[in-house]
């Protein structure tokens, strides 16, 4: 809402010398947060100055420019020559000279200057130099306003140029504030300064006789559309008459556009009381009015000449050949005000606020009134506002208030809200005394009544948000000031610390990335194509994405990651080991959920069964990229390129981190290299990936080089990890060791056959590891021989070799009998 | 035969004790050893007379020669130490590295300043006693809307500019507050209740220096009995301090938000803001309006809420002097390593 300063001026006290920014910062105490200062560029001095005679000079580039005698007061001296570029005057106009020294909208300095052979000594200014609109036929001719001010006069304060505004942002509960009157009522809140309400400045007028009917075959929510209907004719006004300048000055400031006397002052009132209004051209209507719900297939012109296909529930504005209006969002084309006018119709009326929001979103025509009736318009102020554009229509348009319209109101009282009186206090924490109370409520325009120690308050009408003793209770402390709430601190009951998932996520970042990977957060959305690089399930698809090539949300996490793998390379860093850990969004367990719970109650345990079963699935995943080097070359040192060494390790640390015992299988995985891929199994579940990114993949990414990568589903992995681990006792006897070299199928992987010798050999088996994996010279085609150091210890004893040697040759067996492994000679 | 009397074993010593400080190595050292201490040696051939000497006189030589001999060792054993000290201090010379040079193998890492962030002001109401809830990001808009008392029809609700799933008849979109764990708190939690909700929201703002539509908050909620307004400027009055130093404090300035009434928007005294302490735009608060507390089934004439949320990029960029959300979403790994572990 942009507030002229010299509207609000008119009914509450203005310090002299007010700022906007003044303004503002008492607004902001009440709750109406500051936005922008508005004008107040333009500087005097400009004055009224009378053409005494002119000379047209036609110049070498074509133009002709007139070398003019202007009078700007009334001493001798007050004649100054000046060029005009216009030719739209006469000898005896008046206009508005800008003096030198006089600065101009968008910081244009006026000087004496030399120009065309002449010194300029100031400027005849058009209606668009001096801010008052887009008109540049020519200079402004001050008999066009209808103007006949005194030489000299200041034009500043004559048209309003030194109007500033402050432009303040309205949370939506407050309606009464897209309006001056609302604005006022705050400003006198926040600074204690008398407040005028204008309604009270005007009688309330409605016209009768004028044929009228109102229905609602098909209410929202059982709310009629419509509960007040006022019409008003303004009879025999001249609908060319001039907007005044300070009645288009404060609607600029506003932030509207002055179109005609008859527009502009419905718009002008609509400002002033909040209340939208609209004027018929009462000679185009066909009979009477009638406010009803669209029917299928109706269509209307609207006023910006637009065919608009209606719904059944658009409330319409109809005369007998139809819809001649979408209520409270825009009127029809064809009964539309224009310089023939003669007879006007106003109307004022009061519409249900979701019914306007619907028809508004629905047309996508999102309008001052539609802004208005949204938020709640003053459901008794329709008659004043009438009344007061009739009034302006006949003081600026010359026109006389007919007795001819209608006044329809179908509106109930309002019930009162009871609030014991110490309720503000107990919710608000500080004592309000039991005055501060009811002034307050009194001030925001409440009848109060005081039964005991409990209040029976009837808000006024312009406030349809309070309904509850909250409401009220907030309206103490606003008015009071939240500056006076003291500061305690609430003692929660013993907590439980981070729960098992939460240490468990930070215990793995904390450790990936202090083993030198570093973390990064991608926005989830993907492309189609980038989301079946490794699942190849139905992905979930955004309604209205922001970028239209990537609508759909992750499946996995690695394709962001590759992403940002990318942008970083791209900006020369080359060496990189990323991780992410966020969510990932796969296929719902259940149905969707058509109709909702309502809101204001708690849903069954059915209900809330279905509802968390109508949201997909969304596991934490963890997801690491490897490209370049792990370590760069250094005196000394080769580089180590980073890779498969790291992702595994990665992917062994994770599992470390949780306690879960983590093996891997080599198997093809989509979106990896298909030699140099395996899952990660812990418990015999999968719980994800490592391997080398697909080339195509990388080669698509524009990643160069090996890309090593992994991604497990935290989840799982920590629901599969133990919850609490129990210790297992420390042997001190001494250790024999045993090395053991098999020779098996290339194709079998190590795991494999580390698996079965580990089972085979025992429980005196401590520990197996692979130390060598041979190929070539000594071996057959298709044969390797892979070296384990087998460890073992008894609890209770000092193990003998030949113990030792029994348990080896166990394992040799196994593994001779499942993947006809031979001891290398 | 050499006369065995004080003045031959003096100088024998004499001479024995030259050749052992003429030694420059340990190897020479030796051999001066095997020379003045050996069969051949001087101080021997004097050690043997004593046996030809009459018994009386034997004690008495024997103390002569052996002091001599123990004099002997003791140089003998200073020299080598002496000597052993030398030729290390040689080796460490010679050992001698640029350290300047020595390239470090552990890489180093970095978690990102967000996370870590969150997981900073999680520990700040862990410590008073509070709990962190999770939930997730795409939810049902029941939990996003309707629990949290926005009408369906309510300009609230065009308000926040929301990501949708396909088809909307589902109900299902990207959360736009973390509000919605609020309710699920409500919903599966014993009163009192005391949590925080960190994670990340969504609405539909393109990327500039100062919006992201994908971003991240921390919301808090308390439900108990008697719970006011003054309860909510304390815990934000603290939260303030831990996070931007005891002269931090805050204001409190009357708002609108569906789900409390009364509302305030927060405003954060900074003291160490980029140019001088200043009040800075922080969040949002307000007292649990009583239909979301309905919609959870508890009673808000028996129980009272207050409830907070901040934006966690927001209070990057104005704690740790983050000009551009760009930044904080495009991954580029010098962003992230140049914060410590703890910001």
């Amino acid at each position: 809402m942009k507030v002229p300063l010299s509207w609000l001026g008119e009914f509450v006290e203005l310090s002299p010398g007010t700022t906007p920014h003044d303004v503002m910062a008492d607004l902001v105490r009440v709750g109406i947060e500051e936005e922008a200062a508005i004008g107040g560029e333009i500087q005097g001095p400009i004055v009224v100055g009378q053409v005494l005679e002119f000379v047209e000079e036609p110049q070498s580039n074509g133009k002709t420019i007139r070398w003019c005698q202007v009078k700007t007061g009334n001493g001798e001296a007050d004649v100054r020559g000046i060029v005009c570029g216009a030719r739209n005057f006469e000898v005896g106009d008046k206009v508005v000279v800008t003096l030198p020294g006089s600065t101009l909208p968008g910081g244009f300095q006026i000087s004496a200057r030399k120009t065309y052979g002449h010194v300029s000594d100031g400027m005849i200014a058009s209606a668009r130099e001096l801010g008052l609109g887009d008109d540049h036929d020519g200079i402004l001719r001050l008999v066009t306003l209808g103007l006949d001010p005194e030489l000299g006069t200041d034009a500043l304060e004559l048209l309003g140029l030194n109007e500033s505004a402050a432009e303040v942002n309205v949370t939506p509960d407050r309606g009464y504030c897209f309006s001056i009157r609302g604005i006022a009522r705050e400003y006198s809140h926040a600074t204690g300064k008398p407040f005028t309400d204008p309604v009270s400045l005007v009688e309330p007028k409605a016209g009768a006789g004028f044929s009228l009917s109102v229905t609602d075959s098909a209410p929202i929510h059982g709310t009629p559309g419509c509960n007040r209907f006022v019409l008003l004719a303004v009879e025999g006004i001249d609908a060319t008459a001039p907007t005044p300048s300070w009645m288009a000055t404060r609607l600029k400031l506003a932030g509207m556009r002055s179109i005609s006397i008859a527009v502009d002052i419905t718009n002008y009132v609509m400002l002033e009381l909040g209340q939208p209004l609209h004027a018929y051209d009462l000679d185009k209507l066909d009979g009477g009015i009638t406010v009803r719900r669209a029917q299928s297939g109706e269509k209307i012109v609207t006023l910006d000449d637009k065919e608009r296909q209606l719904d059944a529930e658009d409330l319409l504005i109809c005369d007998d050949s139809g819809p001649i209006g979408i209520a409270g969002v825009m009127g029809g084309a064809r009964t539309e005000v224009s310089d023939s006018t003669t007879r006007v119709l106003l109307e004022a009326a009061i519409f249900d606020p979701i019914s306007i929001a619907r028809s508004a979103r629905r047309h996508k025509l999102p309008s001052e009134a539609s802004k208005r009736y949204e938020r709640g318009v003053d459901s008794q102020v329709s008659a004043f506002a009438a009344a007061r554009a009739a009034q302006l229509l006949q003081e600026l348009a010359g026109g006389t208030i007919g007795t001819l319209g209608s006044d329809w109101s179908e509106q109930s009282d309002r019930a009162a809200i009871e609030m014991p009186l110490d309720f503000p206090s107990q919710l608000v924490g500080f004592e309000f005394s039991k005055q501060q109370v009811l002034d307050s409520l009194e001030l925001i325009g409440c009848s109060v009544e005081a039964e005991g120690e409990v209040l029976k308050v009837t808000p006024p009408t312009w406030r349809p948000d309070l309904n509850h003793k909250t409401d009220l209770a907030e309206e103490v402390a606003r008015l009071v000031g939240y500056e006076h709430i003291p500061s305690t601190i609430p003692v929660a009951p013993p907590g439980r610390g981070l729960t098992r998932t939460q240490k468990l996520r930070r215990n793995v970042l904390s450790t990936l990335t202090g083993a030198g990977f570093v973390e990064v957060l991608n926005y989830p959305f993907l492309s189609n194509e980038q989301n079946v690089w490794f699942s190849s399930d139905k992905a979930i698809l955004l309604e209205n994405p922001l970028q239209g090539e990537f609508p759909e949300l992750r499946q996995d996490l690695l394709p962001g990651l590759i992403q940002a793998a990318a942008r970083n390379v791209s900006r020369g860093h080359v060496d990189l080991a990323l991780i992410e850990e966020g969510s990932v969004f796969r296929s719902a367990p259940g149905a969707p959920v058509l109709t909702l719970p309502i809101g204001n109650q708690r849903p069954s345990p059915a209900d809330l069964e279905k509802l968390d079963a109508s949201i997909p699935r969304q596991p934490r995943h963890l997801a690491g990229v490897l490209v370049g080097d792990w370590t760069p070359q250094a005196p000394g040192s080769k580089p180590v390129p980073a890779g498969l060494s790291q992702a595994i390790a990665a992917t062994q640390l994770v599992a470390g981190v949780t306690g879960a015992q983590l093996e891997l299988h080599q198997t093809e995985v989509q979106g990896l290299h298909p030699g140099r891929s395996a899952q990660l199994v812990v418990s015999g579940e999968v719980v994800g990936f490592v391997g080398e990114l697909h080339p195509e993949i990388a080669e698509q990414s524009h990643l160069s080089g090996r890309v090593s990568v992994f991604e497990v589903d935290l989840t799982r992995l920590f629901d599969l990890a133990p919850e609490i681990t129990t210790a297992s006792e420390l042997s001190v006897m001494p250790v024999a060791t045993q090395d053991l070299s098999l020779v098996v199928s290339t194709d079998l992987p190590a795991a494999q056959l580390q698996r079965v010798l580990s089972e085979a050999a025992g429980e005196l088996l401590e520990s197996i590891r692979l130390v060598d994996d041979y190929r070539g010279a000594g071996l057959e085609e298709g044969k390797k021989s892979l070296t384990f150091a087998l460890v073992f210890r008894a609890k209770d004893r000092t193990l003998t070799q030949a113990e030792a040697t029994a348990a080896k040759e166990q394992a040799v067996s196994a593994a001779a009998e499942k993947f006809g492994a031979e001891l290398r000679a | 035969m050499p006369e065995l009397n004080p003045t031959t074993v003096q100088a024998a010593l004499d001479a024995a004790l030259e050749q052992v400080a003429a030694a420059q190595t340990a190897a020479e050292l030796r051999a001066a050893k095997a020379q003045v201490v050996g069969e051949a040696s001087e101080i021997s051939k004097l050690n043997a007379e004593i046996k030809n000497l009459p018994g009386d006189k034997k004690a008495e030589a024997g103390k002569l020669v052996g002091g001599a001999r123990g004099q002997l060792n003791a140089a003998f054993e200073a020299k080598l130490a002496d000597l052993g000290k030398i030729e290390r201090d040689q080796k460490l010379a010679e050992e001698a590295l640029d350290m300047t040079a020595v390239a470090g193998t552990l890489p180093r890492g970095a978690r990102h300043p967000l996370s870590l962030l969150m997981d900073q002001i999680g520990d700040v109401f862990v410590g008073m006693g509070w709990e962190i809830a999770d939930g997730p990001e795409l939810e049902n808009e029941w939990f996003n809307f309707d629990a949290l008392n926005f009408h369906p029809d309510h300009p609230a609700r065009a308000m926040q500019d929301t990501f949708f799933v396909a088809p909307v008849e589902n109900h299902l979109l990207l959360r736009t507050h973390t509000s919605p764990v609020q309710v699920r708190s409500m919903l599966e939690r014993e009163l009192p209740l005391y949590v925080l909700c960190p994670g990340r929201v969504f609405r539909t703002d393109e990327l500039d220096a100062t919006h992201t539509p994908v971003f991240h908050q921390v919301e808090g909620l308390a439900v108990d009995k008697g719970l006011t307004m003054a309860d909510l400027r304390g815990t934000l009055e603290h939260f303030a301090r831990v996070m931007f130093g005891p002269e931090a404090k805050i204001r409190l300035r009357p708002s609108f938000f569906p789900f409390t009434e009364p509302s305030a928007e927060l405003d954060v005294w900074h003291p160490g803001a980029k140019g001088g302490p200043r009040w800075v735009e922080w969040g949002g608060c307000g007292m649990v309006n009583p239909n979301v507390l309905l919609a959870a089934g508890i009673d808000p004439e028996q129980y009272s809420g207050f409830a907070f949320g901040m934006g966690i990029e927001r209070t990057l960029m104005f704690r740790n002097g983050v000009t551009d959300m760009h930044d904080m979403v495009e991954a580029d790994v010098r962003f992230s390593k140049q914060f410590g572990s703890v910001i």
